[in-house]
C-alpha cells in the first residue's frame, strides 16, 4: 500500500500523519508512509491541506481531521 | 429566560445590587456568555453543514470560466460558505489560477473569505441584532466584489509568482461522502471551532462588562463617537493586528457602543479585524510579490475606511 499524507507542515498535517502511523500500527499493517510538503506535488491532489491519499486516491482532505477509527477505516477499504 | 437566569445568579444566589457597577457587569455576562454560546453552537454546526456541500474543489469548478463582474460577484458570494483558513491560502490561489479563474475574481473571493465569515456573522447578529449583521455581510460582500474589479483592472499577472504559473494541476477528485459523514464532519467542525475560539469570547464578553460597568459614558463619545473624524481611520489601523479574533472583540465593540462608539466606526474596525492580517500577508508571500499584496491590502484599506465614514453619514 502506497501512502501519501500532503501538507506543508502545519501542525495539522504531523497530526494526520501521527493518526495514519497509529492506525496502520493497530490494523497490522506495514506500509511506508510518505510526507508531501511540496506544494506542487500536492495541488496533484487538493487544494484543501492536510490530505490523505491512499494508492494514488484522494481519501481525505482539509479540516477537521478525521478521528483514528475513520483513518482505519479509509485505509481498510483500499488494503 | 436567559435574562431571567442571568437575573437570578447575580441577584437572587450572589445577593448583588442591580444598580452596583459589579452586579450589572456580573449579569451582562452571564446573559451574553450563554446566547453567544448557545448562537455559536447550532449556527455554526448548520453552516458547516452547508459548507460540507461546498469544498473548495467544487467552487473552483463553478469559478473557473467566469468572467468580470458576475465572475467577481459568484466568488464573494461563494467566499461565504467556502470553507477557508490562511494556512491553505497558497494551494487555493494556485488551484484558482491554474483553472483560469481572473485575479481579480480570485481576489473577490481571498476577500469575503475571511471576512464575511459565520463567527463575526453570528456574534453580530447576538449582539448587535440581524439589522446590523446583514448590514455588515451585505457591505462586506460588495467590498469584496470592488476590490476584486478594481484589482483585476490594475493588470497585475506579472507580480504573481513565477512558478504559479508554471505549476500543473491534478485532475481534482472531490471525496464523495454520504449525509451522515456531512453532519459528522459538521459536529468535528463546531467542536475543534468551540474548543479554538472560547477562551477569546469568555475574554471578550468579561472585558466588555468591565467597559459596561466601569467606562464612562463621556470618555467613550469623545474619542470614538460620531464628532471624532479621526474614530475611523483609528479603528482600522488598531483592527490589522488583531487579526481572527473577531469572536473576542465584538463584545468589546457592543459595549462601546452602548456607550457610544458610532456604528460605521464599528464595522470599519470589525471589517479590518477579519479582513486585513499580517499572518495573511506573510503566508501570500507564497504566492504573490509584493506590489500586488500592497495593493491587494492597500485597495481593501481604502475600501474599509469609506464604509467606516459612509455609514457614520447614514446610520
Amino acid at each position: 500500500m502506497e501512502i501519501k499524507v500532503l501538507g506543508p507542515g502545519c501542525a495539522n498535517c504531523h497530526k494526520l500523519e501521527e493518526l495514519v502511523k497509529i492506525a496502520l500500527k493497530e490494523l497490522g499493517i506495514d506500509a511506508k508512509v510518505e510526507k508531501v510538503s511540496e506544494i506542487q506535488e500536492i495541488m496533484k491532489y487538493t487544494m484543501s491541506t492536510p490530505g490523505l491519499v491512499v494508492n494514488g486516491k484522494l481519501k481525505h482532505s482539509g479540516k477537521p481531521l478525521p478521528d483514528i477509527n475513520k483513518v482505519k477505516l479509509l485505509l481498510k477499504e483500499s488494503a | 429566560m436567559l435574562k431571567k437566569f442571568a437575573d437570578y445568579i447575580t441577584y437572587t444566589l450572589l445577593k448583588l445590587e442591580p444598580t452596583s457597577h459589579l452586579g450589572d457587569a456580573l449579569n451582562f455576562f452571564i446573559y451574553d456568555t450563554l446566547k453567544i454560546f448557545l448562537l455559536l453552537t447550532t449556527i455554526v454546526f448548520m453552516v458547516a453543514i452547508i459548507r460540507a456541500y461546498f469544498p473548495p474543489e467544487k467552487t473552483k469548478r463553478i469559478l473557473s470560466h467566469k468572467r468580470e463582474y458576475i465572475g467577481n460577484v459568484m466568488a464573494a458570494l461563494l467566499g461565504i460558505i467556502t470553507p477557508f483558513c490562511s494556512c491553505s491560502a497558497v494551494p487555493l490561489f494556485i488551484g484558482f489560477v491554474e483553472a483560469g479563474i481572473p485575479l481579480g475574481v480570485t481576489f473577490s473571493f481571498l476577500i469575503s473569505s475571511p471576512m464575511v465569515n459565520e463567527i463575526a456573522l453570528i456574534m453580530l447578529w447576538g449582539l448587535f441584532g440581524w439589522k446590523i449583521a446583514l448590514i455588515y455581510t451585505g457591505t462586506g460582500v460588495l467590498l469584496a466584489i470592488a476590490s476584486g474589479i478594481v484589482i483585476g483592472r490594475f493588470k497585475m499577472e506579472k507580480y504573481v509568482q513565477d512558478y504559479v504559473w508554471e505549476t500543473k494541476v491534478g485532475n481534482m477528485e472531490i471525496v464523495q461522502t454520504s449525509f451522515r459523514e456531512k453532519v459528522e464532519y459538521a459536529r468535528d467542525y463546531t467542536v475543534d471551532l468551540l474548543k479554538k475560539i472560547y477562551p477569546y469570547v469568555i475574554i471578550g464578553i468579561g472585558l466588555g462588562g468591565i467597559v459596561h460597568g466601569y467606562i464612562p459614558t463621556e470618555l467613550v463619545v469623545k474619542y470614538a463617537g460620531r464628532d471624532n473624524p479621526l474614530a475611523v481611520l483609528v479603528a482600522v489601523l488598531i483592527g490589522i493586528p488583531l487579526y481572527s479574533n473577531a469572536a473576542g472583540m465584538i463584545p468589546v465593540v457592543q459595549a462601546l457602543v452602548e456607550k457610544g462608539m458610532a456604528m460605521g466606526t464599528v464595522l470599519a474596525f470589525m471589517m479590518s479585524v477579519t479582513a486585513i492580517s499580517f499572518p495573511e500577508a506573510v503566508i501570500l508571500k507564497n504566492v504573490l510579490k509584493m506590489p500586488l499584496i500592497l495593493t491587494f491590502f492597500g485597495i481593501v484599506t481604502v475600501g474599509i475606511i469609506i464604509v467606516g465614514y459612509l455609514f457614520n453619514a447614514i446610520l
